[in-house]
């Protein structure tokens, strides 16, 4: 008998278009941005108060997952920037080669920000690098605040914690300090912005964020 | 839920390397699995037995090591477990330590044996 030590990623083959797409998205400048919650947490409001609030000419797309249907495809084409629906088909997650796939007919050199809606779940996107250069994750406050250290992975790999529907704190008892700390104790540099998409409330703060890593992106790809 | 697709992927990547060693087939798979690496391992498990099942890899044994969450201290040093979200450093109370291991998914090893030899109670338990 002969062991063989591999030191091999699992997903070394999702990993690999990934980096792919990383590289490709360096080169090109583009801040692509992979966001994750449970379902119903607000990411497609999110997304819609985004691009309301964007200039028509920004060169900003977006991909947005589920898996049935093109209702959130639907809701964001509105704003007149383009949009496309990966409808997984029953995968609880997207993963890298369905975003290289999706991105196949579109010109990246026409891009500064690509916004990519994960498929509602707060598990498995976790495991699946899409060449993002971040990844948000959203809780909102009808959920516990203990949400995060449930579900450590996500908060673990995310950049920025988006709480959202902060709106409705005077009608719940949710601690919205108590659910910081637990984000802050899975991952202590975690970034952290609040939100309502009902309301514009913290909407600056969440595009601040937003512009600060485009230009970040921005000065390494012209450097 | 996506520890078919782990699996499944697992495997591919078993098979692709058994062909780099000809005459031989896989008797045993290392997997680490880190504590925030979001996989859940009966499931992992499960899905392995069904994919598996009545193909060549049927006789293959998944031996899976967990890698609890892990940080150092950038001030002393000190390599230190996290345990119940703690990050301070156990030894010089330093709060901003720095991950280091928790989140693997990855392919430790894998045990071959050649063609030909005895193989009595191939699925090891060791």
């Amino acid at each position: 008998m002969e062991r063989v030590q591999l030191e091999r990623k699992v997903l070394s083959e999702n990993d690999r278009i990934a980096a792919g797409l990383r590289a490709r998205f360096q080169q090109c400048g583009v801040l692509c941005v992979n966001i994750i919650s449970s379902p119903g947490s607000g990411k497609t409001s999110l997304l819609e108060s985004t691009l309301a609030s964007l200039p028509r000419g920004e060169r900003v797309a977006v991909l947005t997952g589920d898996i049935q249907t093109d209702n959130d495809a639907a809701r964001l084409r509105r704003f007149g920037f383009p949009v496309k629906q990966i409808t997984t088909g029953g995968t609880c997650h997207l993963d890298a080669r369905m975003i290289e796939r999706h991105l196949a007919d579109w010109r990246l050199e026409d891009l500064d920000l690509l916004l990519i809606e994960n498929v509602g779940n707060l598990v498995c996107p976790a495991s699946y690098d899409l060449g993002e250069a971040a990844k948000i994750v959203l809780l909102s406050v009808t959920e516990g605040e203990d949400k995060p250290l449930k579900y450590p992975s996500i908060f673990f790999k995310s950049d920025l914690l988006v709480l959202t529907k902060v709106d409705l704190l005077p009608y719940l008892r949710f601690d919205i300090e108590c659910a910081a700390e637990n984000a802050r104790k899975v991952h202590p540099e975690m970034e952290i912005v609040k939100v309502s998409s009902q309301t514009g409330r913290g909407l600056r703060e969440w595009l601040a964020w937003l512009n600060r890593q485009r230009e970040a992106v921005h000065s390494l790809a012209v450097g | 839920m996506h520890e078919m697709g782990i699996a499944n992927s697992m495997l591919d990547a078993v098979r692709a390397e058994v062909e780099r060693y000809p005459g031989t087939y896989p008797v045993r798979v290392g997997l680490r699995i880190g504590e925030v690496a979001a996989i859940d391992q009966e499931a992992l498990k499960f899905c392995f037995e069904a994919l598996t099942r009545d193909t060549d890899l049927e006789r293959l044994d998944l031996q899976i090591e967990f890698c609890p969450r892990r940080n150092r201290c950038p001030v002393c040093g000190a390599e230190f477990i996290v345990r119940e979200y703690n990050v301070r450093c156990p030894d010089c109370g330093e709060d901003a330590t720095a991950s280091i291991g928790g989140d693997e998914l990855e392919l430790a090893f894998l045990e071959v044996e050649e063609y030909g030899t005895c193989t009595t109670g191939a699925k090891s338990t060791e």
